[in-house]
């Protein structure tokens, strides 16, 4: 009499925990499923070329998913990636073109590496003013990124008068010749802006995972208050997400002027969007407290493959815009869902064994 | 439960039960409210009274059990579902929008419209003057409620309430911030309500309040129902009995080891309120090793801003604390920690841990720098801390890397006990430690505190529970309205004493400040 509910609720949690996992693998499952999909309705899908271009784009939007991602976690949100794509791309074209003149008859030019390290730190550096005006000013973060987005893309209109700074090629006597090597670059057959990728996205999955500011990060968005008991510093946790994200945009704005050989100020609009659906897309909960590296990157994959397999298919840009948002809301849906489940199957334990 | 008086059971709870995230609030509670009468439910913080009336309220749904309306089975969707059948609540929290007016409170969800849907604002007013007329209170409907003493905001949640025109009231704590003179106009309120058949469900910590109104006594302890009278045929003696129980608190005896020299001091402390006035009001006091130090004082006696200034958590408080002699002239939480300074807050939830996070990460959060090198986290060394405190604070966990959350109440409480203890303080505060978790693990939890205490740590600890402060402390200080009234050894102290000294500054004077935090 007693053997047959226990045996009943013992499957129905096993069918429940299944469906639970089923539900934490969804962005792998999307993945594998835009994967076969389009392997079988776009020809020359699987092929090497095709495959490394599509990973070229997707590893845009990933960079900015990643600092993203960080910024989600402990509870806020970064507008401003786009802008700062589009400004960094216009100070390295600058640098390129025009050096820096001191204004006393000499004009400084670097070399590309120093241009480089330049155009990050102005990245860094809008992130810090993200920072510095959410922890001391306590201006809420949309606004505050809302604020940058603005004036990033200002700044890069003004910086050209709205023009393009094209043809970045550089001159061999001013030692500022081969910018094109982090767009068009290749180290053992990939891309270099791939190798990029995979360097900042394990470095980045290690901070998360391995290193007490990760680990901070989290907290911070799980529960603010009672970090700071904990002794948590607040404040430099958030300063450092903004400037990741700055950083990561930076890279992003680096690597487009590259490829392109140009540097457009209105490069980057609606980028923050792109990334912002791919940390939703892998499992990052914009609640905060929730959300991993390795996600973030899957969910940048489905989403970079999904646009670049439609375009494949000749379907119209107006449906691929659909079908992307449809696709995040079901993304979210199943992942609250998951929530739910998850949280039903504990009580459950609970109650039966309180 | 032999009564068979008078008044019929108008609403009836069947083997309810309600469980949280991390807690069991109420076990099976069979629970009966009788029409005309005052039904009082008693019991100590934590026990799920408060519980227990939101599920009556349609506010919380229970996990299992019935719920009886006139004999017919009921469940409440929501609370505006159990307002529908005549069921009205005073909630302890004050529920209340600050920025609307009294009368736009009132009528709040039910307002009085004109044919075209128009809010009337003249007939709302009118009407709500009439309820407040009733209280006595002297509040106009057209105020706005933030401008309002918390005592005059408790009566407009009554007035709110009895406007209901409700079969059942419920009435949480609505004592808690009215003057002497305040409650006598309630009790009126209340006679008035019960002789038109209202059934009211009132609750209470003030012992000698429920047995002047009460007609019907139940007592919750741990979430179950110990006890169930007639008031005429109880005294105090035997509701306390019911409260606290046969398998009364284990208080885990002192050993009788000698404190050392003195390891914390605190001169001066004050910290301003928002409204005015100072919620810390000059507080100096000193703690010596291995001696426990109790500070007894009743809600928003300002022991907890006490505790929060000691951490520097507030960037206004003023006054200087020294560790072991040496003055602590760091103003920031985190560097306070590593000076030796530990808490242990009041809200688990929302201070104390970091819900979405493991046991292991809970644990470790405050002292992560102790197990890093350059800037890897030593997997190794920290899962063996963790082990370690594990078993030494008997923390039941299948597994540290469990969400926090999936731990009942008491195991929450020891994972942030854990937590201050890895940081390896040289004074732990601990907020009232004891509330909210079940019998064992308040056993467990004094314990800690006593073997802490032998090996050296000075522990301060702030409590609204009597018997805690008599039981565990080696010397009791009293707080009342952010002053230190009173310091006693443990020799001399005597309950008497002690209730006096909270109650200083406490009088009868309907203007008294009282924080409802």
């Amino acid at each position: 009499m007693t053997d047959i509910p226990a045996k009943a609720t013992a499957s129905v949690q096993s069918s429940g925990s299944l469906l639970l996992t089923l539900m934490k693998l969804r962005t792998f499952i999307a993945l594998i499923a835009v994967l076969v999909f389009f392997s079988i309705a776009a020809p020359n899908f699987l092929s090497a070329a095709n495959l490394i271009l599509m990973a070229k784009h997707v590893a845009l939007n990933a960079f900015l998913a990643m600092g993203m991602t960080f910024v989600i976690i402990t509870g806020g949100i970064d507008l401003s990636v786009g802008s700062i794509v589009g400004l960094c791309g216009m100070v390295a074209g600058y640098l390129v073109l025009n050096g820096i003149d001191l204004q006393i008859g000499y004009t400084v030019y670097f070399n590309v590496v120093e241009i480089a390290l330049i155009t990050l730190a102005v990245g860094i550096l809008i992130g810090a003013v993200n920072g510095l005006l959410i922890t001391r000013l306590n201006v809420a973060p949309f606004i505050a990124t809302l604020g940058t987005l603005y004036v990033a893309r200002g700044l890069a209109l003004l910086s050209s008068d709205g023009r393009t700074f094209p043809n970045l090629v550089g001159k061999p006597e001013l030692g500022t010749t081969g910018f094109g090597y982090l767009g068009a670059g290749k180290l053992l057959g990939l891309p270099v802006s791939i190798w990029i990728l995979v360097v900042v996205a394990l470095g980045a999955a290690y901070l998360a995972r391995y290193t007490p500011l990760g680990r901070h990060i989290f907290a911070v968005g799980g529960n603010e208050r009672a970090s700071r008991i904990s002794g948590v510093r607040v404040n430099m946790v958030k300063m450092f997400v903004y400037m990741f994200s700055g950083f990561c945009a930076a890279i992003v704005g680096l690597i487009i002027s590259s490829e392109l050989m140009a540097s457009h100020p209105a490069t980057g609009e609606s980028f923050e969007l792109n990334a912002i659906a791919a940390a939703v897309l892998g499992g990052t909960s914009m609640s905060g407290g929730r959300g991993t590296i390795g996600g973030t990157i899957v969910g940048a994959f489905v989403i970079g493959i999904l646009s670049d397999g439609l375009v494949m298919m000749g379907v119209s840009s107006f449906w691929q815009m659909v079908i992307k948002g449809l696709v995040i809301i079901v993304a979210v849906v199943v992942d609250q869902a998951q929530r739910r489940l998850q949280s039903r199957v504990t009580l459950m334990q609970m109650a039966k064994a309180g | 439960m032999s009564s068979s008086t008078g008044h019929d059971v108008i609403l009836k709870l069947e083997d309810i039960s309600k469980v949280y995230a991390g807690t069991v609030a109420v076990k099976h509670a069979n629970f009966e409210v009788r029409k005309g009468a005052v039904n009082v439910l008693v019991g100590e913080n934590g026990a799920g009274k408060s519980t227990l009336m939101k599920i009556i309220a349609g506010v919380e749904r229970p996990t299992a059990g019935r719920i009886l309306l006139d004999g017919n089975e009921v469940s409440f969707s929501s609370s505006g579902d159990a307002v529908n059948r005549g069921i009205g609540m005073v909630f302890q929290e004050l529920n209340l929008f600050g920025n609307l007016s009294v009368a736009e409170n009132i009528f709040a969800t039910r307002e009085i419209t004109n044919a075209f849907r128009k809010i009337d604002h003249k007939a709302q007013e009118r009407r709500a003057a009439e309820f407040l007329e009733q209280l006595e209170a002297g509040i106009r409907p057209d105020m706005l409620v933030e401008d309002l003493r918390i005592g005059q905001q408790q009566l407009v949640e009554i007035a709110k309430a009895v406007s209901l025109d409700a079969r059942i009231l419920i009435m949480d704590e609505p004592t808690s911030a009215l003057s002497a003179a305040e409650v006598e106009i309630l009790f009126k309120v209340i006679a008035d309500l019960k002789a038109r058949g209202v059934a009211i469900v009132y609750i209470s910590h003030r012992l000698e309040e429920l047995i002047r109104i009460g007609d019907y006594i139940t007592v919750l302890r741990d979430g179950r129902i110990t006890g169930q009278e007639e008031m005429r045929n109880v005294d105090t003696q035997w509701i306390v009995r019911q409260m606290i129980g046969s398998d009364a608190k284990d208080f885990a005896k002192a050993d009788g080891h000698q404190p050392g020299d003195e390891v914390f001091r605190a001169e001066g402390i004050c910290l301003p309120r928002v409204t005015g006035g100072l919620a810390v009001d000059h507080v100096s006091l000193s703690l010596r090793a291995g001696e426990i130090l109790g500070i007894y004082g009743l809600m928003g006696a300002g022991r907890s801003e006490l505790f929060d200034c000691i951490m520097g958590r507030h960037g206004q408080a003023s006054g200087r604390i020294f560790i072991e002699g040496k003055q602590v002239k760091e103003r920031d939480t985190a560097r306070r920690i590593q000076r030796g300074l530990a808490l242990i807050p009041e809200d688990r939830q929302r201070e104390g841990l970091v819900s979405i996070l493991s046991v292991a990460s809970n644990l470790t959060l405050a002292s992560l720098s102790r197990f890093v090198s350059l800037f890897h986290i030593r997997g190794g060394a920290e899962r063996q801390a963790v082990t370690q405190m594990v078993r030494e604070l008997s923390i039941k966990v299948a597994d540290p890397a469990q969400e926090v959350s999936s731990l009942s109440g008491g195991n929450q409480q020891k994972v942030v006990i854990g937590k201050a203890l890895l940081t390896g303080p040289k004074v732990l505060l601990m907020d009232e430690p004891s509330r909210g978790i079940d019998v064992g693990a308040k056993a467990d939890v004094f314990r800690t505190m006593r073997k802490l205490s032998r090996d050296g740590l000075g522990i301060l600890f702030a409590t609204s529970d009597l018997d805690e402060v008599m039981a565990l402390s080696d010397r009791i200080a009293v707080m009342s309205n952010g002053r230190l009234t009173g310091m006693f050894d443990r020799a001399e102290a005597t309950e008497a004493a002690i209730v006096a000294a909270s109650a200083l500054g406490h009088g009868p004077a309907p203007h008294t400040e009282t924080n409802a935090a």
